[in-house]
């Protein structure tokens, strides 16, 4: 197959579909590197998995299906499979996260409360204004 | 006119490979280990990606078998050291 079979009326459509499938899993890679938690890192890459992947396929369809003169659709076997498998990983994951961060909580509650009372944003008394 | 097809499957291979970059930035520096398999799952997901991109971009079908293993692989092996995070071992008897 030669990109130049592939006529004009599926090379539309398959580029979008590329440009847009590419860019979301850009935007979720770069959430995962750029957030600050991991319980909020956690949701970013889910958006390359789930859209990314299936604007990729469909443009795969597309370019494969208007080049062969016949459908082919055995992309399908990755969307299912990757639709089956995902949220099987992201729950072992979380539990295993969760577990973790339990097991380093500290022992005692007090210190935990100083802990994060410290990282709090300051706020400062202000003067209370003059009663009329 | 069917450049632009070209120009677009050029354009997603290289965000793509950005994205595993940013991936593979936080697969390094990620601060616990369970950071660590969230990237890797990621990169995993991302190459697929890729994968299926440059089959397009060079027409062949024998791409669609390379993603096809490398999402069940990617799978096999997060689901791996998430039950190895959890239970400290992966098949228990």
């Amino acid at each position: 197959m030669n990109l130049e079979d592939v006529p004009l009326w599926a090379a539309l459509p398959a580029s979008a579909l590329v440009v847009l499938g590419s860019l979301i899993a850009l935007v979720g890679s770069v959430g995962l590197l750029r957030l600050r938690e991991f319980m909020t890192r956690f949701h970013a890459p889910a958006l390359g998995t789930t859209l990314g992947t299936v604007c990729i396929l469909a443009a795969s369809m597309l370019v494969f299906s208007a080049a062969g003169g016949r459908p082919i659709v055995h992309e399908v076997l990755i969307y299912v499979f990757l639709t089956m498998t995902a949220p099987v990983t992201a729950m072992l994951l979380f539990r295993a996260a969760h577990y973790r961060k339990r097991e380093r909580a500290p022992e005692d509650p007090l210190e935990h409360a100083a802990d994060v009372a410290e990282k709090l944003p300051r706020h400062e008394p202000q003067e209370a204004p003059p009663r009329r | 006119m069917n450049q632009i097809l070209g120009y677009a499957l050029s354009f997603a291979l290289l965000a793509l490979c950005a994205a595993m970059l940013c991936t593979l930035v936080r697969l390094l520096i990620g601060p616990t280990a369970q950071d660590r398999v969230l990237a890797l799952d990621t990169l995993y997901v991302n190459a697929m990606l890729l994968v299926l991109t440059a089959g397009i971009r060079y027409g062949t079908a024998l791409y669609f078998d390379v993603a096809l293993l490398i999402a069940l692989f990617g799978f096999v092996g997060s689901t791996a050291l998430a039950k190895f995070l959890l239970r400290g071992e992966v098949i228990e008897p």
